[in-house]
């Protein structure tokens, strides 16, 4: 092991003051008397307090938690089927179509996504509301749940999968029984992935929706656009607090599940 | 069956929502506007089948493309869409790598750590992010105060809608997608590599330079891609940090679209940013394509 040196040390330094200190100036400043955003003037709860009485706000909140909860769950089911039908699926007709289909919007500019998908939307006469959102965020999510999910199930032992099949099992439930409780990692956190994506997106919201759904970036963007101001910074710490604890939640489950992962492995390695 | 629905639920999605709508796209951009809704007149009318077909192919124009590269504004957006993806691409890297650098140094108790600090800004809102610079940057925002106290400058600098905010928006924001596959390449390194080039002879800095940043290049391409070609396309960061004189494509294909109600000139903007696109998108796959049959 070599010495951690002084410069190693600098550069982590420099470098998450750089990824945090916005952030934190950003929270502490959620708490400030006045309105005036960068002029400290005391302590106070006043904006979280005029926060929960904007009814633009709230509603706009709602919407977006609807979308993301719909669209992440479709999304989550179409992602797996996806990448099962990529790593698993053998050989047929469009394949590479298919997984064209399925890396491309990854890359895709979110303009690009937004624009095309609302041409679609008005081509068929759909009314643009709360719906058309989830369809345009399933669509893009279900992408990124695939690739989570298709790692996993590469590096997974398909031979547990044909010995359940040779015991009898029918296919589906090989995959409910053996192949779904081992990928069950990556399609949670797949699901938690399009979740955070869909709470995260302007873009391709704003193209999607209509006068009756507006998404809580959407009306973020609308006010942030006049200038910084202290409710935005009570909405932002309150949404940067749900992620963080959300975020090491997860990590602290994922490092536990894996250790006991090891622990089973290791048990089951002494038995044979 | 049951393997036929499996495939058909997920691949009609995509044709749906995915393909159909950018065939749209390319439709739409070949069409001419008109005062209505929506505002472009069709040239494909699939009702009247074949004929209709035909009647699509001869009427079928390059109008719009032809306006855009007549028009400098277009041209100008797309140069220093490149330019200021390509520059902030550049400080990127140059931010990120020493942060990667050490942390695959650091102590093995520490790296998981370390790991998570990365990731959790990639999982805070990308808007709130760029949001937060806004009060930092101001006139009288907390970079312009904090110099004005330590006496460095006089005059408050005038930082937030210049391209400069524009540079520090993209480096920050995607700076974990530049860290994460450097730091993976310069943790799979073995260390005894370094020890023997120094006991070889070589400088620490040429170690550094003949051995380690060649051993850690498919990270360092894989990381300018993730960051160079979101960046290209960027619109909350340009229209929320830069000026009205910063012009980027994703900034003009918006306002083509929701100001100027102009979609056929807005398809066409996509459609050539997409072939802007391509390029660095085939060459990404390439090596992550190579790094894969290297790690096997």
């Amino acid at each position: 092991m070599r010495r951690f040196s002084w410069f190693n040390a600098t550069s982590l330094t420099l470098g998450f003051a750089f990824l945090y200190l916005p952030m934190l100036i950003l929270i502490i400043y959620s708490f400030n008397e006045s309105r005036l955003v960068t002029v400290w003037a005391g302590f106070s709860t006043q904006w979280y307090g005029s926060l929960l009485q904007n009814e633009s706000f709230l509603d706009a909140a709602w919407v977006t938690i609807q979308v993301a909860v719909a669209s992440s769950t479709v999304a989550t089911i179409l992602g797996t089927m996806a990448a099962y039908v990529l790593v698993r699926g053998g050989r047929f007709m469009g394949r590479t179509m298919f997984s064209g289909m399925v890396y491309a919007p990854l890359v895709m500019p979110e303009v690009i996504t937004g624009l095309s998908l609302l041409l679609l939307f008005i081509g068929i006469g759909l009314e643009r509301g709360i719906f058309t959102v989830v369809l345009a965020h399933t669509t893009f999510s279900m992408c990124f749940v695939s690739v989570v999910v298709s790692s996993r199930l590469v590096s997974f032992d398909k031979s547990l999968e044909e010995a359940a099949l040779d015991l009898g099992c029918s296919p589906f439930d090989a995959f409910r029984l053996v192949t779904l409780p081992i990928i069950a990692p990556a399609v949670i956190s797949g699901w938690l992935l399009a979740f955070t994506l869909s709470l995260d997106d302007l873009v391709i919201a704003s193209f999607t929706t209509g006068p009756s759904a507006t998404t809580l970036p959407i009306r973020i963007f609308s006010a942030v656009r006049m200038g910084v101001s202290p409710e935005i910074n009570a909405l932002s710490t309150i949404m940067i607090a749900i992620v963080t604890v959300g975020v090491i939640t997860a990590s602290v489950i994922s490092k536990r599940s894996s250790v006991a992962q090891q622990r089973d492995e290791q048990a089951a390695a002494r038995a044979t | 069956m049951r393997r036929f629905i499996l495939i058909a639920v997920p691949y009609l999605w995509l044709v749906a929502l995915f393909l159909v709508p950018f065939l749209m796209v390319l439709k739409i951009s070949l069409s001419d506007i008109a005062l209505s809704i929506p505002p472009y007149t069709p040239q494909l009318d699939i009702s009247e089948g074949w004929s209709g077909f035909k009647a699509f192919l001869s009427q079928l124009d390059f109008d719009n493309f032809i306006f855009l590269t007549q028009d400098p504004l277009y041209w100008r957006a797309y140069v220093s869409s490149l330019q200021i993806a390509l520059i902030s691409t550049v400080l990127t890297l140059l931010v990120g790598y020493p942060i990667a650098y050490a942390m695959a140094q650091a102590p093995d108790e520490w790296r998981p750590t370390l790991l998570l600090l990365v990731i959790l800004p990639f999982w805070t809102s990308f808007l709130i992010r760029v949001y937060s610079w806004m009060g930092i940057l101001s006139n009288e925002g907390f970079l312009n105060q904090f110099l004005l106290w330590t006496g460095i400058i006089s005059t408050p600098l005038t930082i937030l809608n210049t391209n400069t905010a524009v540079y520090i928006g993209i480096v920050y924001t995607y700076l974990p997608f530049m860290i994460l596959p450097i730091y993976s390449a310069l943790e799979k390194m073995d260390g005894s590599l370094l020890e023997a080039a120094e006991d070889l002879g070589c400088s620490r800095l040429s170690a550094f330079w003949l051995v380690t940043v060649p051993l850690s290049k498919a990270g360092i391409i894989a990381g300018c891609f993730l960051v160079f070609i979101p960046a290209l396309g960027e619109f909350v960061i340009p229209s929320l940090l830069g000026g009205s004189d910063t012009l980027m494509i994703g900034k003009v294909l918006w306002e083509e679209f929701f100001s100027n109600r102009d979609w056929p000139v807005a398809s066409a903007v996509a459609v050539i940013l997409l072939l802007i696109l391509v390029v660095p998108i085939v060459l990404f796959q390439r090596n992550e394509q190579k790094q894969r049959e290297m790690d096997q």
